[in-house]
């Protein structure tokens, strides 16, 4: 595995997870209640902390002398290398709710799939962060069923919020040159073997959600090649300001 | 939304804590997520070992007119206290 796939293995790992917290980041203060504005806070923290020890360690691998800051903050959209699914805009909570639930189960499996990785940070990484996503995947599974099974309206909103967001998710599941790099030397996940049970988990929770299984899989990819929808933009505008407007300010 | 959903009592037994201790209360709408809006509104530094929870209205506390009469009967009662006898240093958690 050449140093410039492992770099931007670990930037698809760390990007995911930091635009993920960012989106997040803006319910803070929004919450439909005061517990649910600490408790996805919450998730958005662990995400940070994530994509810390990701962007940290692509920074080693890089050599270039660009620390987790320089990468969070310095780089345009095209330089990112997230899942198109996690820069999706926030909406209303089922939205919200959806877009981490197919996420989370995503990454619960990737995590526990690189904790056997043969690159030692990797697997590291990926088991103080497996303990995380466990919880992450309760919250989000446990709401989407919640809002699934609830009322009309919240059933409605629910079933379309995973509707719309479904082609994003096949992306997860679609190895490229890197994914085949970070596969063969041992050191990332099989990411096409996670599709089946991602389909049965995530299947299973739908289901109890009364809600249906969208039928189509054409997936949209190109987010983790750099490729990116019109919101990651906005969403890196908000993210970088101050570090633009006032480049290494501190305090 | 907050008004529909019951408050709950939330009691956190500590690392080195032999007892629940009462932290606070929060509303969820049923135990399960009362317990997991606990775990993310009182343990996010690491206070938690064990979490309960109680539904607020389920508490029955004793009335403050009532306070004279449960209450001063105790005072001045220094017999009560064990505070006259040796206690051997083997004998923790009193």
């Amino acid at each position: 595995m050449t140093p410039s796939d492992r770099f931007d293995f670990l930037l698809r790992m760390g990007d995911s997870t930091l635009v993920l917290a960012q989106r997040l980041s803006e319910w803070v203060g929004k919450g439909p209640v005061i517990e649910e504005d600490i408790a996805l806070t919450n998730v958005g923290l662990d995400l940070i902390g994530q994509a810390r020890m990701w962007l940290s360690y692509a920074g080693e691998v890089e050599a270039r002398g660009r620390d987790e800051d320089a990468l969070a903050f310095r780089r345009d959209a095209h330089e990112f290398r997230n899942a198109l699914l996690v820069e999706q805009p926030n909406g209303d909570y089922a939205e919200t709710m959806a877009r981490q639930f197919l996420f989370d189960h995503w990454h619960l499996l990737a995590l526990k799939a690189m904790e056997r990785s043969r690159d030692e940070r990797v697997a590291a990484i990926a088991a103080k962060s497996s303990k995380e996503v466990a919880y992450h995947v309760e919250r989000s599974t446990d709401w989407v069923i919640r809002l699934g099974d609830g009322t009309d309206v919240s059933h409605r909103r629910m079933q379309d919020a995973v509707d719309g967001l479904w082609m994003f998710a096949g992306e997860l599941f679609l190895p490229d040159a890197v994914d085949a790099a970070a596969r063969e030397a041992g050191v990332g996940p099989d990411l096409a073997a996670l599709a089946a049970p991602w389909r049965s988990a995530v299947g299973a929770a739908l289901a109890e959600a009364t809600l249906t299984m969208p039928g189509d899989d054409w997936a949209q990819r190109g987010g983790r090649q750099g490729r990116h929808t019109e919101h990651l933009g906005h969403l890196l505008t908000e993210m970088q300001f101050l570090q633009r407007a006032y480049p290494d300010a501190k305090w | 939304m907050t008004s529909e959903w019951p408050l709950w009592e939330v009691f956190i037994r500590s690392q080195h804590g032999l007892a629940h201790k009462h932290a606070g209360s929060l509303h969820a709408p049923d135990a399960e997520m009362a317990v997991r809006n606990a775990r993310d509104v009182y343990t996010r530094r690491n206070e938690g070992v064990s979490i309960w929870v109680v539904r607020s209205s389920d508490v029955v506390a004793s009335s403050p007119g009532d306070r004279e009469a449960l209450f001063d009967p105790a005072q001045s009662k220094v017999y009560r206290h064990p505070t006259f006898f040796p206690m051997p240093d083997e004998v923790k958690h009193i």
